[in-house]
């Protein structure tokens, strides 16, 4: 019995670098959203293209939509461009965008010269939305499901890898989950 | 900060004797002076101001981890300052403001968190171990009991008494 008791100390140093060994591979700089599973906050944006036409939340119900935080000002926006474009031309998902801060005319000679991959943009110059939505850096991206609730953030560049890995997982599961 | 101002310049005429005090005087002023360089807020009461400063030293900025949003530049955090300036104004109390944040950036967000399921680890954790530390610095400093001589039965007395005169006997 006393043998056992002995064993104690290894067993909790074991549990404790097992606790902090699993927290090695994280990346600090991703924080949950914490916005996953309640619904998208209520917004009235200006279409970037045409500024008569208004959006709200309700034009993100009925289909999943993967929201795209982008701006013109932002670096990493320009890597990711080129694989939203496929994800769009792939027909996998409604692929909709949120200009995030920017600068109109910038933004619509951006998507001008480098391809448009969205349905339709939120013009957001004053990041108001991005603000409610917990958006604290370009880019970001965003599920939302049908019912307009928000599924799954991914911060930084949408690459192949976070596309197979991260978002498509949850798509099939939203899918799967819907049928 | 005009009204501020003012009452250091008067001051400082009043004072003027007095280099050290001076000097003391300007150490206060000038870090009140470099904070605000960025933006310039004004507020209707000193209530306000000093919820303002509190709430701005207890968030944290999402994007310049280890930062309050006082301390960073970063696009986010200013962004908060003028939310956290906003409802401030509009007579938001501090814990509102906190949760307002909270619903947007999560708990990552105050530098205090809630004490709630995900969190009770954390408050009680440290606590509990120092309690527990506690209790085995007690029981290894605790002087180990005198009573450990076996104890023996009368009948085994009479044996040994037995036995021990035996061995006289021969001698």
């Amino acid at each position: 019995m006393n043998r056992l008791l002995l064993l104690i100390p290894l067993l909790l140093v074991i549990a404790l670098l097992l606790v902090l060994g699993s927290g090695l591979g994280n990346d600090p700089t991703k924080l949950d959203s914490a916005r996953i599973g309640k619904a998208f906050p209520a917004f009235s944006l200006q279409s970037l293209q045409n500024a008569d036409k208004t959006f709200t939340e309700q034009d993100l119900k009925g289909d999943l939509f993967l929201l795209n935080v982008w701006a013109t000002w932002c670096p990493s926006c320009k890597t990711e461009h080129p694989y939203l474009l496929k994800i769009a031309a792939e027909n996998q998902v409604v692929v909709v965008g949120h200009n995030y801060k920017d600068d109109r005319v910038a933004a619509i000679k951006w998507l001008q010269q480098l391809g448009d991959p969205y349905r339709f943009t939120l013009f957001d110059p004053k990041g108001q939305l991005g603000f409610d939505l917990g958006v604290y850096g370009a880019p970001e991206t965003y599920l939302i499901d049908a019912q307009g609730v928000v599924r799954y953030r991914h911060v930084g560049v949408v690459d192949e890898k976070v596309w197979k890995t991260e978002l498509l997982p949850v798509i099939e599961r939203l899918r799967a989950g819907k049928a | 900060m005009k009204r501020v101002i003012e009452a250091v310049v008067q001051t400082t005429d009043a004072w003027r004797t007095t280099g050290a005090r001076l000097a003391l005087i300007l150490m206060l002023a000038v870090p009140a002076g470099v904070k605000a360089s960025i933006d310039t807020y004004e507020f209707q009461d000193e209530g306000q101001l000093r919820q303002y400063q509190i709430l701005a030293q207890e968030l944290r900025c999402p994007k310049c981890q280890n930062q309050n949003i006082a301390d960073s530049n970063a696009p986010i955090a200013q962004d908060m300052r003028e939310q956290v300036y906003r409802l401030t104004l509009e007579g938001k109390s501090q814990t509102e403001i906190v949760d307002y944040m909270i619903e947007r950036f999560g708990e990552f967000v105050t530098y205090t968190p809630r004490f709630d399921l995900t969190t009770w680890l954390l408050w009680l954790g440290p606590g509990f171990l120092a309690l527990l530390g506690l209790v085995v610095v007690v029981r290894m400093a605790r002087p180990k009991s005198v009573s450990q001589a076996p104890v023996i039965s009368q009948e085994e007395r009479d044996r040994l008494k037995s036995i021990l005169t035996q061995d006289e006997k021969p001698s």
